[in-house]
């Protein structure tokens, strides 16, 4: 049985210039489900969540973020409309393509990291954290001035705020570093700092863009052991560019293979792994394997 | 010693009023790396602000208790003020934060020229005399042939400022909103994603800069019993220097900057001659910039990649 899907790209173009990054890839993240996007340097990759978060607007494609299981006619109703999100009797969609990287985060809830580190080092380990839900703090402090006067739910709202970012400082095994600045942290700690910053916005997919890299291989289990754990407790659907292929081929349950801005294969981790145009793309092929292929082909 | 004394109450004091306006310039600085230049005219066109509601509290409205009348004074020109700054950054930088780095700059420098003229057409060019009040002096040591005192405004001046400073503080690390703030200054682009309305807390910043400058304006009217429409710009210059002085960026630096400033000033010309006050007051920033690129208190900056 094959979980409904979140998110859907659809004939997805992106050029810069004379440069077509993204070629008419279409695919599918799954509810609950950790994809993994992988492919060679300069495959598109980044692009392709960049489009997807918000900081660059595709030339062709439709993004499409479902919750619950909206049917095809009502997603067709609204591409045709000028909005970009709507509630539907069969789910909510929202049309990530029209809107910006805020609104993405906000409305669609749609969390992301960066191949660099980009917590707020000079604050503590425990802030970075409790800034991710700054939007429901500053709406129960009733935009900071009922709070400085000690009326509404400020005090309450805060507590829950520090309460779950314990819970998360304690997955990933930092308790005793919360008052730390975030910049003292371990390259390792600041990763896993940043996937529970992400996951403090509470969101519904997850990206993460090169989370293990730069990891030892203790370092990279346990990312492997965080991303699992927010996957089966949280429910939390993943959608990672990874080059490590240990962690993709063991925690991913679908994989995608982009190449030269192209979706080359995709399938499971046990078929991407004796996929022929895979191993091709990664490992190049001999002249007269080519020639084979484009006689093949009719070229 | 007793000069020294004395002198040492009067930088404070003058020092306090500086480290209120530097604020406003370091936080702007430190969240969208721009340099406000109309603030020292916000500053002006505070206590433009608070005059006319003095007056017309005290004596068209007949408000007899001068305590009361000042409370009200502080808190409307605080707030007034505050929107003022409020409306100045929606109009004039907002649209521009997205363009090159200095034309939000060029713009602030627009700004400045039209506040000064604006109130200068309004309400005259000429200095405005305000009427004396809380001429209370305090001996603090007698004898010798010079009298160490302590006015009940300066005394204001402190606590007020004391307070205020407070109440940032626990703004900027307690709050929701400080916290916002510390993370625009960081990363702007990841704050918005982390859920953080960047337009909304850029507001909130250069309101609270007119809200410290708006107390600094009342005080200063109180002070010295004048005010022109000219004031603005020395003022602004002299608070702008305590925040490099400083460190731009960094609060406590704000306020050590202008204490220092105040303090130099003060004793320069007590002790040289006040015709240089001004010159002593930036050579000592040129000074500590050449030992200090970054100001007393600055961090390194980081370049990110």
């Amino acid at each position: 049985m094959t979980a409904p899907p979140l998110l859907r790209v659809e004939h997805l173009t992106i050029r810069f210039g004379g440069l077509t990054a993204i070629d008419d890839a279409s695919f599918e993240a799954r509810r609950g489900e950790i994809t993994a996007l992988i492919g060679p340097n300069g495959a598109g990759k980044t692009t392709l969540f960049n489009c997807i978060t918000g900081f660059y607007k595709p030339d062709i494609g439709r993004i499409v973020l479902m919750q619950g299981e909206p049917n095809t006619a009502d997603i067709d109703r609204l591409t045709r409309s000028v909005r970009r999100h709507g509630i539907f009797a069969s789910g909510c969609i929202c049309l990530l393509e029209r809107m910006s990287d805020a609104e993405i985060a906000r409305r669609a809830r749609v969390a992301r990291t960066f191949q660099n580190i980009r917590l707020f080092s000079g604050m503590t380990a425990l802030e970075n954290l409790i800034v991710a839900r700054h939007n429901p703090l500053m709406a129960a402090s009733g935009y900071t001035i009922l709070g400085l006067l000690g009326i509404g739910a400020y005090r309450s709202a805060e507590k829950e705020a520090i309460e779950t970012a314990k819970y998360w400082l304690a997955q990933i095994g930092l308790t005793e570093r919360a008052d730390d600045a975030a910049g003292s942290l371990s390259y390792g700690a600041q990763r896993q700092l940043e996937i529970a910053r992400a996951m403090m916005t509470e969101p519904v997919l997850l990206c993460l863009d090169e989370p293990a890299a730069g990891l030892n291989s203790a370092e990279s289990s346990k990312l492997n052991e965080l991303l699992r754990d927010i996957r089966k407790t949280h429910g939390t659907s993943i959608l990672l560019i990874e080059h490590d292929m240990s962690v993709v081929m063991s925690i991913s349950n679908h994989v995608i293979v982009l190449d030269y801005g192209r979706k080359i294969a995709d399938g499971t981790p046990s078929a991407i792994r004796c996929n022929e145009n895979v191993i091709a793309a990664y490992l190049g092929v001999e002249d007269d394997e080519l020639r084979l292929a484009e006689t093949k082909v009719g070229a | 010693m007793e000069i020294f004394l004395q002198q040492l109450i009067n930088g404070l004091t003058l020092g306090a009023i500086y480290g209120l306006i530097a604020i406003g310039y370091t936080m702007v600085f430190g969240v969208i790396g721009m340099v406000n230049f109309a603030h020292g005219d916000v500053f002006m066109l505070s206590s433009f602000i608070a005059l006319i509601i003095f007056l017309l509290l005290t004596q068209i409205l007949g408000l007899a208790s001068i305590p009361l009348a000042l409370v009200i004074v502080l808190v409307a020109a605080m707030a007034l003020t505050g929107l003022w700054n409020f409306m100045i950054e929606r109009l004039a930088y907002r649209r521009l934060r997205a363009s090159f780095r200095l034309a939000p700059l060029i713009s602030s420098i627009g700004m400045s020229i039209f506040l000064s003229n604006f109130v200068a057409l309004a309400q005259g060019p000429r200095n405005k005399a305000v009427p004396s009040m809380l001429d209370e002096v305090f001996k603090l040591t007698e004898g010798h042939g010079y009298d160490v005192t302590l006015s009940l405004k300066q005394i204001l001046i402190i606590a007020v400022t004391a307070s205020l400073l407070f109440g940032l503080w626990y703004v900027v690390e307690k709050t929701p909103l400080g916290r916002a703030q510390r993370a625009c200054e960081q990363d702007q682009t990841m704050a918005a994603l982390l859920g953080v309305n960047v337009d909304r807390t850029v507001s909130a910043t250069f309101v609270i800069g007119a809200v410290l400058a708006a107390a600094a304006g009342v005080l200063y009217m109180l002070y010295y019993g004048v005010v022109n429409p000219n004031d603005g710009f020395i003022a602004g210059v002299k608070a702008f220097t305590a925040a490099v002085l400083g460190g731009i960026g960094s609060l406590p630096g704000a306020v050590l900057g202008g204490l220092l400033i105040g303090l130099v000033e003060t004793f320069w010309a007590a002790y040289f001659s006040s015709d240089y006050k001004d010159v002593a007051a930036f050579g000592v920033l040129a000074v500590t910039l050449i030992f200090l690129p970054r100001g007393l208190l600055g961090r390194a900056d980081v370049e990110k990649v």
